[in-house]
């Protein structure tokens, strides 16, 4: 178990790795710091939709064996997020606070990409085995986050592209797949309680 | 309509341009073999060098300097991200794909069409567009509305030179230019990112500035198929999506012309599209630019810093209003 782990974080980092020796070997092309923001960005968006997945495959498709992995998708996912931001902040904006302030202020896609990589922070920050246990039912309700940062990541996608949004709307399809099964599947389960239990409330579940 | 027959050419001028011609090809050749090698990506990398310049074609011949006055002495970007990270979304919309998909366009032969508001309108073999205007080599930064720049030194006439021969009327108060409308040869025509074809427009006292150029060539070799071969618009200090590749037609008119990007999101992209670092697009600011090449982004300056030819162009306008 121990050795997939390692395997899946090895794969996770593979992106990373393919940008450290282009900037190395000076093959990024000819706007390196867009190539690093975009691979990086792209990356957090995709291993986003992994960790989204892996409750609608395990409830489809009976693969359980995928959950142990969620986590650390996830946490890859966020380490992607956070380059990101650092490649904006200290490469593309080179420390330009008062810049970076007037993007979140007046650029709607930036406000939603900051927005969202604040919501992905504490979603890490309890990802320990001894924050979960500790939030108990409040750490499901917390993690219930990752699905605004989805929309987040999306739409932040989708307002920065000029013309051609085929690549943002395949990632908008995916989205609204996977939340789109888990609402299909509460609304059901909300059905067949209301039904056992005409008495009980929605407050309640 | 007139149709106008173009003027017998002299044999060793026909010779000439099918020389032109022919360096074209060898460098469409060049630009697909480049791509090909650009293509194999990450795992390729390992066995060829990636930053190996693609193969060159020969000098344009007699070429030369332009006005002093308008060149700028800035390092010309280098050869290879000049002709890599391109957007001509007739080819796609990806910075890589003009250099990896141009090579099916088709440059000879090739006809432009004068039309509208001119005593002598017709359809002209770009030949003998070229014919009478001595080629020169201007030395101009390039803006793009995507907040990163490049110097190119291109090799043209002035468009203003070309348009008189055409005798505009005095009803010619805009030139509407537009690209080429082929998806066979244009593959990412075959998908509605924009209103096909592409569509470009000046002011007629713009478009008779001497810094207004036609280009033919770069780096004094004739233009790659990325880059807008066989003819393209520069304008340096407006936008770059301004200075329209490929053209098959200009017309003279009344009205002011469909533009595509300022038609398609008028929010965004104005018709005059002046570089104006006090005008922020909506979605990014306008007040500094990456030159490629560069790791620290510099300060945009207001019509390119070309604002000392051009800025009286403009006395009295709302700059904010008519971005």
């Amino acid at each position: 178990m121990r050795q997939l782990q390692a395997a899946v974080v090895a794969a996770g980092l593979l992106p990373l790795a393919w940008l450290i020796q282009g900037a190395v070997r000076g093959t990024l092309g000819a706007n390196p710091v867009e190539t690093i923001t975009h691979t990086t960005g792209g990356w957090a968006l995709r291993l986003l939709l992994v960790t989204l997945a892996v409750t609608p495959l395990r409830r489809l498709f009976g693969w359980s064996a995928l959950v142990p992995f969620r986590r650390t998708a996830g946490l890859l996912a966020f380490s992607y997020a956070c380059l990101h931001f650092a490649t904006y902040v200290a490469l593309d904006l080179g420390f330009d606070l008062a810049a970076v302030v007037e993007d979140v202020a007046e650029r709607p896609y930036i406000t939603v990409g900051f927005t969202t990589f604040l919501l992905l922070v504490p979603l890490a920050a309890t990802s320990t085995r001894a924050a979960v246990r500790r939030l108990g039912r409040r750490w499901v309700r917390l993690h219930r986050l990752v699905y605004v940062a989805a929309v987040g990541a999306v739409v932040h996608f989708l307002w920065l592209v000029k013309a051609d949004l085929r690549e943002p709307a395949i990632y908008a399809g995916i989205v609204a797949s996977l939340l789109g099964a888990r609402l299909w599947w509460w609304l059901s389960s909300r059905r067949a309680s209301l039904a056992a239990h005409p008495e009980a409330t929605s407050a309640e579940r | 309509m007139l149709i106008r027959h173009p003027e017998p050419i002299p044999e060793r001028e026909v010779t000439d341009a099918s020389i032109f011609l022919r360096r074209r090809q060898f460098l469409q050749n060049a630009a697909v073999g480049a791509a090909v090698l650009t293509a194999g990506g990450p795992f390729l990398a390992g066995c060829t060098d990636a930053q190996e310049p693609p193969a060159r074609g020969p000098k344009l011949p007699g070429v030369k300097a332009g006005p002093p006055a308008l060149a700028t002495d800035e390092t010309p970007t280098a050869y290879h991200d000049a002709t890599a990270y391109n957007n001509f979304y007739e080819f796609g919309t990806d910075k890589g794909d003009p250099a990896r998909y141009a090579g099916s366009l088709r440059t000879e032969p090739w006809s432009v069409t004068v039309e509208g508001e001119v005593a002598k309108p017709g359809v002209v073999p770009l030949e003998e567009i070229l014919r009478p205007h001595p080629l020169e080599e201007r030395i101009y930064r390039l803006r793009c509305v995507e907040a990163w720049s490049m110097v190119i030194p291109w090799v043209g006439f002035p468009l203003g030179d070309l348009l008189k021969r055409f005798e505009p009327t005095s009803n010619a108060r805009y030139v509407a230019f537009e690209t080429l409308h082929d998806p066979e040869q244009m593959p990412g025509q075959k998908r509605r990112v924009l209103d096909w074809p592409y569509r470009e427009g000046l002011r007629m006292d713009e478009a008779m500035h001497p810094l207004a150029i036609l280009a033919v060539g770069m780096y004094g070799e004739a233009l790659p198929n990325q880059n807008g071969a066989p003819l393209r618009l520069v304008v340096p200090w407006k936008y770059g999506f301004k200075s329209i590749k490929s053209i098959v037609k200009i017309r003279l008119q009344r009205e002011q012309p469909y533009t595509s990007w300022n038609d398609q999101a008028p929010r965004e992209y104005g018709f005059h599209a002046n570089v104006n670092p006090e005008v922020d697009h909506p979605r990014w600011s306008q007040k500094r630019e990456r030159r490629i090449g560069d790791y620290r982004k510099r300060p945009t300056l207001p019509f390119n810093g070309y604002g000392e030819q051009v800025a009286s162009l403009y006395a009295g306008m709302d700059l904010r209003v008519l971005f």
